[in-house]
């Protein structure tokens, strides 16, 4: 045993050198000269510099002038992000969602889009359906006093269509735009 | 399904099984000490390193010293990350100023680190200093992995080699594993997530004001070269609390597919390094068959299962489509269920969607997936290895069908063979259902479960199955974080780990000594479809006759109850 205890001794410190250190540090290094943006949390800064968010992190929107973000089981937290954990099995999710399809349900549109009713498996899940976001659409229009319309062409800008996954809608970048579009009245 | 669900499984297959070839090629020659192009590159830092821990780099080790090497490294490697965590508190590079872990939390955790499981009782981005994600959890992302392949190699040896006494040097293979197998593929999956949004900084958290003026905290880290270890090394720890499902662990549908297809690819490329040990390509292709027919009707099963709506959700108000709890709209209901398959077959752990709310029967093939042993594809070095051990207990059955000494590559199987196979077919059974009834039938351990009825048992047999295959996913709403959790979960992923290791070295001690007998006619041939069959209905009958009754009472009980 005693002949291993050197090899042992020397190489977890060599490992840890190696790969807990200087492999981390180059990937640093090379990512912050690359792509320095995404390195650094894709962050949204607006024009005094001040930094309003992360593209990538759900934010929470509340009132009729804005797109609402896919719900959060951790409330938007991101020290820690967590989710429901609730089985397919268990009254509270049925109840939690049927009681918030009753509150969202509006009668012309049909039924709720079931992205509005479920929470994500980050609490931070950016995106939304773009079903999810028309669904919204027409409340969002007049409550900003815009035309319908301008705002589809919106939404229609800022869909992705991955070619290998479903198309999503930024809630935040659309947010953001519709800041542009049509300022929400303090 | 739609058109880009496909384009998926298209480009998920063609990812990890067309540069299997070739890289397994290339971890045998790397393995063997033989010339490849990264030589110039790293091979003065690996002569460098056998100098600095005087390494005799030309000296094989018994089967013994081998597996005395790499207790001694293991155990090494245990009390390091174990002081780190407890001590993060005093050390650098701690932004947040986290405090230590309690003890049975950095017992856990160091535990599952070194058996490269990644049970994660903790959440990373509110109880690991960057520091302890680097110097303690990266580290062991490597070298855990490498221990696996370490393991594997000296079994391929014992199988390959003809009356011999030594198995390799794990000292040299563990390097080498590390240095050449791991680490240059790693840069390349680090930078391509940081392209797709992956944070790669030693910067503090930054504050933002959001949109509508409320304030919110950005964490951030050295993420990306986590990230890219724990994928490419089948270890699972997130560097986030919710792992791949938070968007800055996993931001595109991009990503994900790097990710997902990360997750086997040296798994199955390992397939092809046996191959070309034993120099018979055709037990590769044989074993590969074997285990894509499992990963196949798994994944059939829950994509299936997955893309059912749940009833208990049915209102006219409320939109009747595959269940949405706990995944995340970029990956949708696809690129979930192939995460959720993959990750389980593969002893990964890492998660894009939360398993806990997954439909029933998906849940059910996540469990199978890992109470079969990781085998399918598995752990890296560590799924192959498992996989052969069921490659032997099918020849021995198969010799028993048709009374003849088993034999498996001109190396007969006798008693003391078997006796070793019977040994590693406990460890499951053992950490699942001895440690998972205690955990049920103990009224403090019971309540950590979070759902009710059949699913609240699922919960903790899920987590024992976890531990006990090393893969470190969990149904997460189990409230795992105590004493008892942290250390009996700590305990069946020793056995899970080690319970397999043990044996295996032993076996592979005692078939290198073996001579080889000159295969015959009626020497029972291990490549055609035969086999390949005889093989996977030996993993099924094994895994599913232990386990049937536990998987009736949670996940088949909560299928029926919800009328799906």
């Amino acid at each position: 045993m005693t002949t291993h205890i050197r090899p042992a001794l020397s190489l977890i410190l060599l490992m840890t050198l190696i790969t807990g250190a200087v492999y981390p540090l180059v990937v640093t290094g090379i990512a912050q000269v690359a792509f320095p943006d995404q390195a650094n949390g894709s962050l949204l800064r607006d024009g005094q510099g001040q930094v309003r968010g992360s593209q990538l992190i759900a934010q929470r929107f509340e009132g009729d002038a804005w797109f609402q973000s896919r719900p959060s089981a951790g409330d938007y937290a991101t020290v820690a992000s967590s989710a429901s954990n609730l089985a397919p099995s268990n009254p509270a999710l049925a109840e939690r969602v049927k009681s918030s399809a009753a509150q969202l349900y509006i009668e012309a549109q049909g039924p709720v889009p079931l992205a509005l009713l479920t929470t994500s498996g980050s609490g931070l899940d950016p995106h939304l359906s773009p079903a999810a976001v028309a669904y919204q659409l027409p409340r969002v229009a007049a409550a900003r006093k815009v035309a319908p319309e301008a705002l589809q062409l919106l939404v229609e800008q800022s869909t992705l269509h991955p070619l290998i996954g479903p198309p999503v809608v930024n809630v935040l970048a659309l947010n953001s735009a519709l800041e542009r579009l049509a300022p929400a009245s303090k | 399904m739609h058109s880009y669900d496909y384009v998926l499984l298209l480009a998920f297959f063609a990812l990890v099984l067309l540069p299997a070839p070739l890289l397994g090629r290339f971890y045998f020659k790397v393995m063997e000490g033989q010339r490849t192009w990264l030589s110039t590159l790293l091979g003065p830092l690996e002569r460098g390193c056998y100098r600095l821990a005087g390494v005799d780099a030309n000296k094989e080790q018994s089967w013994q010293q081998y597996t005395l090497a790499l207790l001694a490294f293991n155990l090494a490697g245990f009390v390091l990350v174990f002081t780190v965590l407890q001590l993060q508190g005093y050390l650098p590079l701690n932004p947040q100023h986290l405090a230590g872990q309690e003890w049975s939390l950095a017992f856990n955790t160091a535990v599952s680190f070194v058996t490269n499981t990644n049970w994660q009782s903790y959440s990373g981005e509110a109880s690991v200093s960057y520091l302890s994600q680097m110097l303690g959890l990266t580290v062991q992302n490597f070298v855990s992995a490498a221990t696996g392949l370490a393991v594997l190699v000296a079994l391929c040896r014992g199988i390959a080699r003809r009356s011999a006494k030594t198995l390799g040097n794990f000292w040299v293979d563990m390097t080498r594993a590390t240095l050449y197998g791991l680490l240059p593929l790693c840069l390349v999956l680090a930078l391509l997530l940081v392209w797709q949004g992956v944070p790669q900084t030693f910067a503090d958290y930054v504050h933002a004001l959001t949109l509508q003026g409320a304030d919110q905290t950005i964490p951030l880290g050295p993420a990306a070269s986590q990230i890219a270890i724990k994928q490419l090394g089948t270890n699972g720890g997130g560097f986030f609390g919710v792992n791949s499902a938070h968007p800055f662990e996993n931001p595109t549908a991009w990503s994900n597919l790097f990710e997902v297809a990360s997750i086997i690819l040296i798994p199955v490329a390992l397939v092809f390094t046996f191959g070309h040990y034993v120099k018979d390509m055709r037990q590769s292709r044989a074993i590969i068959a074997g285990m894509l027919a499992l990963f196949l009707i798994g994944g059939g099963t829950a994509l299936w299962s997955e893309h059912q709506a749940n009833p208990a959700l049915s209102s006219p108000l409320v939109e009747q489509s595959a269940p949405l709890e706990g995944k995340e709209s970029r990956f949708g209901t696809t690129a979930s269920v192939l995460w959720t398959v993959t990750t389980t077959a593969a002893s990964n752990g890492s998660v894009n969607n939360m398993h806990d709310s997954l439909n029933p029967l998906s849940g059910m093939v996540a469990l199978v997936n890992m109470m079969v042993g990781e085998v399918i594809f598995g752990g890296v070095g560590a799924g192959l290895y498992g996989m052969l051990l069921n490659v032997l207990i099918a020849v021995f059955l198969a010799g028993l069908m048709i009374g003849r000494t088993p034999e498996y590559l001109g190396k007969k199987l006798q008693a003391r063979e078997v006796q070793l196979l019977v040994a590693t077919l406990l460890v499951m059974p053992v950490g699942v259902l001895v440690l998972g009834a205690l955990a049920a039938s103990l009224p403090g351990p019971a309540a950590a479960i979070s759902n009710p009825g059949a699913h609240g048992f699922s919960q903790l047999l899920y987590a024992y199955t976890s531990a006990s295959a090393n893969n470190g996913s969990a149904f997460a709403g189990l409230g795992a974080n105590t004493t008892f959790h942290n250390v009996m979960i700590g305990l069946g992923m020793l056995i899970g780990r080690f319970g397999y290791i043990l044996p295996v070295l032993a076996l592979a001690g005692s078939l290198a000594l073996k001579k080889s007998a000159p295969v015959g006619q009626n020497s029972f041939p291990t490549h055609g479809p035969l086999f390949v069959t005889l093989l996977v209905v030996t993993i099924l009958l094994v895994g599913g006759l232990t386990f049937l009754p536990a998987l009736a009472l949670g996940p088949v009980t909560e299928y029926l109850s919800l009328g799906l």
